[in-house]
């Protein structure tokens, strides 16, 4: 059982010693002052050093070993994008210097909303949101404004396909919305019948990741954001999965009006336990000025004025900031052709992966996939009573991040591979390799399997004891 | 162009053919994507890594370090022991995701939960979630927890950051809560006031009176948005009366860094623990009875509840609120007791040797380390002078008046470089 870093502690202990000033004579009035110290712990530097270097070993990231989990895109995140992410004239600037003192940092605003709108097809884009659902709450903001703007507000509806992440609806609630779900046809896109009796006056848009959450690309993607534009809706391209098609396709073509990305996915930057992240959202010119304030003008020089129509702001001043840094440099390195060979791998390991499983993990809609594809174990733990959560708690003994299990909702006993394109041949047929192996024990010893993982440092803990009865914090005994 | 695609191009092309595709074009025609594009984007062309960083140098060389800094407004320059740093960026941290499979991420959960634990000390509340995106995003956060059926309207006090004034406002305007804004002294709470949103201290440094803003409030809930240092020597608001402390976590060890990624942390009283947004962690037991951690309360999330989840948050902050766990744990009550005491005695100290050239303080009551005063010079011109001797001042306001800030990285040199260039003009 690891400690706590509280139960390290001992009263008097130093670590870190802050400069005294030497400046003592001025007094908090009494009654402002705390009574009591809060309860930090005291430690010295080398308890501080092994305590955390002691919790890192106990992380698994991408650095760690393959990471096939769907719908995160955990390519590996290069080196040098950490390296300049560090230089001092991005970390130690304030940002309200006067724009003529951070001319730099204006520009990796400006050239990274540039290379966006390259890349998927928009007029402009804001770097302000913090992450994917940010940039998704920011969409609807702007879907809300749009309307609005037009005297149109009878617009209350965001129609969500039944296999979307939890954000979309999440964030259209946020917003006032009503959503409006639809089915998935046959060929796991949208079933277009179904679109069309749901789109009306009350339509305000449709949201839609393409390749969606099945990783299966949508044949019928012109058509379905025509329908809606036919409606009066606008049509939202949630890019949670934009690492299939970089430099092959764009959301702009296929009809839609604003996208939100995913830095931390798409353009490699670190997930970092869950965060930070990036959620740039771009726009088609009609949309432009209802973007959040402060945006970078035309010419990259300084602030372009604040538009009337705004929507005004979703955080503090510029977003994140330093992760806007990673993902230029890494779109610096890759450049254009870069891109289109990185979505082309990512896609082709995908494929590779699914055909190499499908006789033992069989796929609901057995077509090609773009980056992640979908198995479902449903005839496995009808069969030999092993789960998909048994799998992948399995695969933790072999030194593998599962994938993502349990989604889509409309697929039973799901797993989502997403292998990426950072990852070789060999590490794929390892991966291939474990999950025959998996099968094969299934069918002569579920027991193992139902029990693992039996290699970590803890096995199956108590879910449903810890949200009963909630310990959310250390207290001293 | 550098290259992190790992397979050769004869492994790609012999995979392409064990998939029956002829071409990658092949495979993305057989993936049903019907309309490709016929160029390259319009992107230059991939260079070098050391190229790249050549590129962004080039960029980071165009802004400005400034050797002094007496500007804050909610964003301060503060020391950072030389141990954070160095265990933040463990890769094993930096390219995780989040920690989902329990069993492999014992080590990003006890963290977070080591956070929480934090962040109630500080705070002086009973719960905290895993962070959420920053200071004003939170605040925004707190105002959707406070609403009930019958309780739909939040006040803002006009003393808050102007920033996070226009995150609430933005926030909730299409949705169904009514924010309204009102002077701190001038508060009109109704029967449908969900909650009162204050700053402590607020954006001009004043230290305000929670004690009393919870008097004139009555039924409805006290947001207090607070700054972490200043609760090193500053009364906890728990103890005063706050039902939710939400702040920017920025100085508890993150960089400048032109505004992020900075740390929205949130903690709250124990009956408030199921509308608090975004990850939560818990404490449990495994199959053998180890004691182990897991994210938790899982049921107000977007990815179980959808519509009808507390947030749509699902990334946050992690590895910000790790740096300001080490951070915490780096400096102790003592350190941090100490940090707060020297921002209060360096902004006192300048606050006295501005007055005596002629800046008078604009008073509102107690300071913690930032303060108003009028600006009897040309601001544009002085501001510029000070620039020239490598000073960024104070903020300047609207009003003609300037918003300064000090910490524990200035110096009483500094100062006295600050008040020779203004004395400069006369």
């Amino acid at each position: 059982m690891a400690q706590l870093i509280f139960e390290k502690s001992a009263a008097g202990r130093r670590c870190a010693v802050m400069p005294d000033r030497g400046v003592h004579q001025y007094k908090l009035p009494e009654k402002y002052a705390r009574k009591q110290a809060p309860g930090l712990p005291e430690v010295a530097e080398v308890d501080l050093v092994r305590h955390y270097v002691g919790l890192s070993r106990m992380a698994f990231g991408v650095d760690d070993g393959f990471y096939p989990l769907g719908s995160c895109t955990m390519k590996y995140n290069p080196k040098v994008d950490e390296q300049t992410a560090a230089f001092k004239g991005f970390t130690d600037i304030h940002p309200l210097q006067p724009a003529h003192t951070v001319k730099g940092a204006l520009q990796v605003i400006k050239q990274l909303s540039d290379d966006l709108c390259a890349i998927t097809g928009m007029d402009a884009f804001t770097l302000q949101p913090a992450a994917g659902a940010h940039g998704e709450f920011t969409g609807m903001q702007l879907v809300h404004a749009y309307h609005k703007s037009r005297h149109d507000e009878g617009r209350t509806e965001i129609i969500i396909p039944d296999s979307a992440h939890g954000t979309n609806p999440a964030s259209a609630a946020m917003n006032g919305f009503a959503v409006v779900s639809v089915p998935s046809d046959a060929d796991g896109g949208i079933d277009i019948a179904k679109l069309k009796e749901t789109v009306n006056e009350h339509t305000a848009a449709l949201m839609l990741t393409n390749p969606n959450t099945l990783g299966l690309f949508d044949r019928n993607i012109e058509q379905i954001t025509a329908i809606v534009h036919g409606a009066g809706g606008l049509c939202y391209y949630d890019g949670a999965n934009l690492n299939a098609i970089m430099g092959i396709c764009r959301p702009g073509d296929m009809g839609f009006d604003i996208v939100h990305l995913n830095l931390h996915k798409t353009f490699a930057t670190p997930h970092g336990g869950g965060g930070p992240g990036s959620g740039p959202v771009g726009c088609k010119h009609f949309l432009e000025a209802f973007l959040p304030y402060p945006l970078v003008d035309g010419q990259g020089g300084d602030w372009q004025k604040v538009s009337p129509s705004s929507i005004g702001k979703v955080r503090s001043y510029y977003g994140n900031f330093l992760v806007a840094v990673r993902a230029l440099t890494y779109i610096k390195t890759l450049g254009a052709a870069g891109l289109k060979e990185a979505s082309s791998n990512a896609v082709l390991n995908a494929n590779y992966m699914r055909l190499k499983l499908r006789d033992l993990y069989p796929e609901p809609y057995d077509r090609t996939c773009m980056h992640e594809f979908v198995a479902s174990l449903a005839g496995m733990k009808e069969e030999y009573d092993v789960s998909a959560k048994d799998v992948a708690k399995a695969l933790l003994d072999c030194g593998i991040h599962p994938p993502t299990m349990y989604f889509p909702l409309i697929v039973h006993e799901a797993l989502m591979f997403e292998p990426t394109e950072t990852e070789s041949r060999q590490t794929l047929d390892g991966a291939i390799q474990a999950m025959v192996d998996i099968h094969a024990q299934a069918r002569t010893d579920g027991q193992t399997l139902r029990t693992a993982p039996h290699t970590t440092v803890i096995s199956q803990p108590d879910e449903v004891t810890a949200a009963r009865h909630p310990i959310l914090c250390y207290k001293d005994e | 162009m550098t290259r992190y695609v790992v397979n050769t191009a004869a492994q790609q092309q012999q995979m392409l053919t064990e998939c029956g595709y002829k071409s990658f074009d092949d495979m993305f025609a057989q993936a049903g994507v019907a309309k490709r594009l016929d160029g390259p984007l319009a992107i230059p062309a991939g260079v070098s890594e050391f190229e790249a960083a050549e590129q962004m140098q080039a960029l980071a060389d165009q802004d400005h370090v400034f050797r002094t800094i007496f500007r804050g407004a909610g964003t301060y320059r503060h020391y950072i022991p030389a141990a954070v740093g160095n265990l933040v960026s463990r890769n094993e941290f930096v390219t995780a995701y989040t920690p989902y499979q329990a069993e492999i991420s014992q080590g990003v959960l006890q963290s977070i939960f080591e956070y929480q634990t934090m962040v109630c000390q500080l705070t002086g509340m009973d719960v905290a979630d895993a962070s959420v995106y920053d200071g004003g995003s939170a605040a925004a956060e707190a105002a959707a927890m406070c609403v009930q059926r019958d309780k739909d309207e939040i006040i803002v006090a006009q003393e808050v950051d102007p920033q996070y004034q226009q995150v609430v406002m933005t926030y909730h305007q299409f949705g169904h809560i009514k924010v309204r804004f009102m002077p701190l002294d001038k508060l009109q709470v109704t029967d449908r006031t969900a909650g009162v949103i204050v700053q402590y201290p607020d954006f001009y440094g004043t230290i305000t009176d929670l004690a009393a803003v919870k008097a004139a409030i009555g039924a409805a809930k006290l947001v207090v948005i607070a700054n972490p240092i200043a609760l090193g020597q500053l009364e906890a608001p728990g103890n005063l009366g706050a039902d939710i402390v939400v702040g920017e976590g920025q100085q508890l060890g993150l960089p400048l860094s032109f505004g992020g990624p900075y740390l929205g942390f949130m903690a709250a009283r124990q009956e408030l623990m199921r509308h608090l947004p975004g990850r939560i962690v818990g404490q449990t037991i495994d199959k053998d009875g180890k004691r182990c951690y897991v994210l938790t309360l899982q049921a107000r999330e977007q990815h179980i509840r959808r519509e009808k989840a507390s947030s749509s948050i699902c990334s946050n902050e992690a590895l910000c609120a790790l740096t300001a766990t080490i951070y915490l744990a780096a400096l102790g009550p003592q350190g941090l007791a100490e940090v707060a005491d020297t921002g209060y005695q360096m902004a006192h100290l300048l606050q006295q040797r501005l007055q005596d050239v002629g800046f008078s303080h604009v008073e509102k009551g107690p300071f913690y380390n930032e303060f108003v005063t009028t600006c009897p010079q040309d601001v544009t011109e002085l501001m510029a002078r000070l620039e020239a001797h490598d000073i960024l001042g104070g903020l300047p306001l609207a009003d003609g008046t300037i918003l300064w800030a000090a910490t524990e990285v200035n110096t009483p040199a500094e100062v006295d470089a600050l008040i020779s260039v203004i004395k400069e003009a006369h």
